[in-house]
């Protein structure tokens, strides 16, 4: 065969393949992702029974037994929420570290019910500026 | 001393941009002078920047809280080791670490290459400077580690707990020595871009420097594995975290150009993917350090209120777009000397496994970035975690190892079919008898990925291990040396081939762990009074004791585990959270105890075959009354204190601090007297260990690969290859 046909061929392959990955990849990210709603947003949106990803930065903590109550606070604005939360505390959460909690309303409750284990805290970079500084 | 700190900062900013100057300026106008001068502005710059670095360690050292970033990460009662380390433990003392690491990896290439790539090593000199210029700017003026406060606190806040572990001290100097020394073959591929110098030149003085960013960012990640698994208490080594990503991105670029390379050096093929290669992997380093700096992990909007993130955009946008100029601009002088005569040969190989490896950088890539881009175009955050890796690197990985033992086995250019029954019918043997006992066993045919991960890891290993033996036969032949003798006369006489090799065998091992450890592990959780059991995986584990500690760092509530099996005993585990106070001076004296940083001490059977991991989480429900009534009581004394005289008031405080540690010692008691239920996360995970095992025959292999030839066996090879050279003309 012409080396150059040979060349597009195996080109037009590998692009195609590419091509193939990228839409699969895009697909999954929509298929597999769930909204995460910050602060504000869930004071809008949320309805009781229905469970939302709460994403944001914990601006307080304090123990109550065996249950965490602590404030995530909108990125964007200065608006907070109070969740409950049972279950495995990850180690690296505290205040000023980036969290995502699955969460319900209770009826009219200010105050949203964070599901069992369902907690995760990003990263704590060594690197990350300590909480409150401008970095 | 901070003065002299911050003048150091200046200065080598000021050393950089005149060595940037010097030079281009030599570079243009063909002076030597100059360029010997802007060569000589990265040994001050070196020099400049280990005084700085020296400086801001003996503050940490000294516990001098006049500098602010000792007050915000170390304390007086911080331990030595942690004290020295906590430096880098800042935003400023690892962006200094970031400059200091660079100036002394571009002295060391310098120095090695005064006498050669003469034309191309000015322009590399300018953009390492460019790079020094850069974050010695962030150091200078945004993050500045030099910072002092007028009126020190007597003490400083410590170190964050979490860190306060051997592994992830070491963890930021590997990263970052990986991310400086990726920066090496960056600028040198942009000196030789430049200077249309695009022959091999430039790959063969940068290629151990490429090597050994490999190897500190690969010994970085697993570090930084380890210490996910035995401290942050959830029982994994990998989460997918925006942070691991940052690191595993240009390790994997890299890993693709370390191999590719080798196709130029052989056959003058894939300039422009080794060329393009290199500069995504220098980018991605300098993503890397952004991601975790700018706040853009949080946010777009975080981003947008971060000082250090429109920096690095700037930057990064310059790099991108002139390595993507360069690369257009000198496409006539990137065409490759050879084709590729068969898909059947190693080159084909290579070139089939860079993909496989650019393929997993850009899912990666695409993933961690997928929040924010669906942020942008939707004003909603899409949150995705590990399930949206999975469906691509599981199988991406599988060919990976598949490749991985085939490019030793496979000849370069075409392979015949003598080649292929000789070469490859031990191996495939090999993975195919894995893969009936496998069968047999019973359970892993339920979980195919893994099962084909031990199936192909097999395959890799048997791969290795008959080229090694062939060569340590061939060797034998020749000198007649006993085999431990010939095996390592083989292996030091050829380093890259053989360091290859087993660096190959390490990532089957590595790779069979996480597969053996992700697909087939056990996990509980439960909660346990004192004398009661759970079974794990067939693991009787007993709660046997509660035990306790309470110091003015922290107070801690654990418990002693029994493990047994079969009705023998096993091992037994101490497992214990500590409770850090907060700073925060509006909660109670007593209740801030259990509002600041936690920490998991694991309770780890670390064995061959299996992993026992244990992690207590206390209930504090029986204590909190008892809480809430210490706070209130501390409360009413701090008061009545603060209406007393100023030296009345500092006796009684003072007082009070020995009454709050004797009740935080109470609640230590209460806890071993009276225990109450605690919950458990109770893991068994198979051939964790081997994770470990591989990261250590991967780190040996990259050391050989990396170890210098000796000189004489340079030259006895030179020699031998030019009198054959002779011999052929003749």
């Amino acid at each position: 065969m012409d080396p150059s046909r040979k060349r597009a061929i195996r080109l037009t392959v590998a692009l195609t393949a590419a091509l193939l990955l990228a839409s699969a990849l895009v697909y999954t990210s929509f298929s597999a992702g769930r909204d995460e709603l910050t602060a504000s947003q869930l004071l809008h949106q949320a309805v009781p029974g229905k469970s939302y990803i709460l994403a944001g930065t914990v601006i307080s903590q304090q123990r109550d037994g065996s249950a965490l109550l602590f404030r995530v606070r909108d990125p964007k604005l200065h608006v907070s929420v109070p969740v409950r939360y049972t279950g495995i505390i990850p180690d690296p959460f505290a205040v000023g570290r980036g969290v995502l909690v699955t969460v319900q309303k209770q009826g009219s409750d200010t105050q949203f019910v964070g599901e069992q284990d369902s907690l995760t805290t990003k990263c704590p970079s060594k690197y990350q500026a300590a909480a409150g500084s401008k970095y | 001393m901070a003065l002299v700190g911050r003048a150091l900062l200046i200065l080598g900013l000021g050393v950089s941009v005149y060595g940037i100057g010097a030079s281009l300026y030599g570079a243009l106008q063909g002076g030597q002078r100059w360029v010997d001068s802007g060569r000589r502005a990265v040994y001050a710059l070196a020099g400049v920047m280990t005084l700085a670095f020296v400086i801001l360690e003996a503050a940490f050292l000294r516990s001098d809280f006049s500098f602010n970033v000792v007050a915000g990460h170390s304390s007086t009662t911080t331990p030595t080791f942690y004290k020295a380390t906590a430096a880098w433990s800042s935003q400023e003392g690892s962006l200094l670490l970031w400059v200091w690491l660079l100036s002394l990896w571009s002295s060391l290439i310098l120095f090695l290459t005064r006498r050669k790539v003469r034309e191309i090593a000015p322009y590399a000199t300018a953009v390492l400077l460019g790079f020094a210029t850069f974050f010695g700017s962030l150091t200078a003026f945004f993050a500045n580690p030099f910072a002092t406060t007028a009126n020190p606190p007597s003490e400083g806040a410590g170190l964050n707990p979490l860190l306060r572990h051997a592994s992830m001290m070491f963890h930021p100097p590997m990263l970052y020595s990986g991310y400086t020394l990726l920066a090496i073959p960056f600028a040198f591929a942009i000196g030789a871009l430049i200077t249309r110098r695009l022959n091999s030149e430039w790959i063969q003085v940068t290629r151990r420097f490429a090597l050994a960013a490999w190897l500190f960012l690969g010994i970085g990640i697993l570090l930084g594995a380890r210490w996910s698994y035995t401290e942050l208490g959830w029982g994994g080594y990998w989460a997918w975290d925006p942070v691991e990503n940052a690191a595993l991105m240009p390790w994997l670029c890299c890993t693709a150009f370390i191999h590719s390379i080798m196709i130029q050096e052989k056959r003058g093929m894939l300039k422009v993917w080794n060329a393009s290669l290199i500069l995504a992997s220098g980018t991605l380093a300098v993503l890397g350090t952004f991601l975790v700096r700018s706040g853009i992990l949080d946010s777009i909007h975080a981003f947008g209120a971060s000082t250090l993130g429109v920096p690095f955009v700037i930057l990064l946008g310059v790099m991108v777009t002139g390595s993507v100029a360069l690369i257009i601009w000198r496409r006539a002088d990137l065409r490759s000397d050879s084709q590729l005569d068969s898909l059947l040969s190693r080159e084909a190989v290579f070139l089939f496994q860079n993909l496989v490896l650019v393929g997993m950088t850009f899912v990666i890539f695409w993933v961690t970035f997928f929040p924010l881009i669906s942020e942008a175009l939707t004003g909603t955050k899409v949150s995705v975690g590990p399930p949206a890796f999975r469906p691509f690197i599981v199988p991406l990985a599988l060919v990976l190892v598949l490749l991985s033992g085939v490019g030793p086995l496979i000849a370069w250019r075409r392979v015949t079919a003598a080649n292929l029954r000789r070469s490859f019918a031990f191996p495939v043997a090999a993975g195919l008898v894995a893969l009936v006992v496998l069968l047999l066993v019973g359970g892993v045919s339920k979980r195919p990925f893994a099962l084909a991960m031990f199936c192909l890891g097999t395959f890799v290993i048997a791969s290795v291990g008959q080229e090694l033996w062939r060569g340590v036969r061939a060797r034998r032949a020749m000198t007649r040396d006993p085999v431990p003798r010939a095996f390592l006369q083989l292996i030091r006489r050829n380093r890259r081939r053989y360091g290859g090799y087993i660096v190959h065998a390490g990532l089957a091992v590595l790779l069979i762990g996480v597969a053996a450890s992700s697909s087939f592990q056990h996990s509980h959780d439960v909660v346990l009074r004192p004398g009661q059991q759970a079974v794990v995986d067939g693991y009787r584990i007993t709660y046997v004791r509660p035990i306790a500690r309470a110091t003015a760092e922290k107070i801690s509530f654990g418990a002693v585990l029994d493990v047994a099996k079969g009705g023998r005993h096993v091992q037994t585990l101490t497992t214990t959270r500590g409770f850090y106070p907060a700073q925060d001076p509006t909660l109670g004296v007593v209740g801030r105890f259990f509002n600041g940083e936690e920490e998991s001490q694991v309770g780890l059977r670390a064995g061959l075959t299996k992993d026992i991991w244990t992690v207590i989480s206390p209930d504090l429900t029986p204590i909190q009354p008892l809480i809430n009534q210490g706070d209130q009581v501390f409360l009413k004394a701090m008061s009545a204190a603060a209406a007393l005289p100023p030296a009345q008031a500092r006796a009684q405080i003072t007082n009070l601090f020995a009454a709050r540690d004797a009740a935080i010692g109470a609640l230590a008691d209460r806890w071993v007297r009276h225990p109450w239920a605690a919950e458990f996360l109770l893991i068994v995970s198979p051939l964790v260990t081997w994770i470990w095992l591989g990261a250590i025959v991967i780190a040996i292999g990259g050391l050989i690969a990396l170890w210098p030839v000796p000189v004489l066996a340079r030259r006895r090879a030179t020699s031998a290859y030019a009198a054959r050279l002779a011999r052929e003309l003749a």
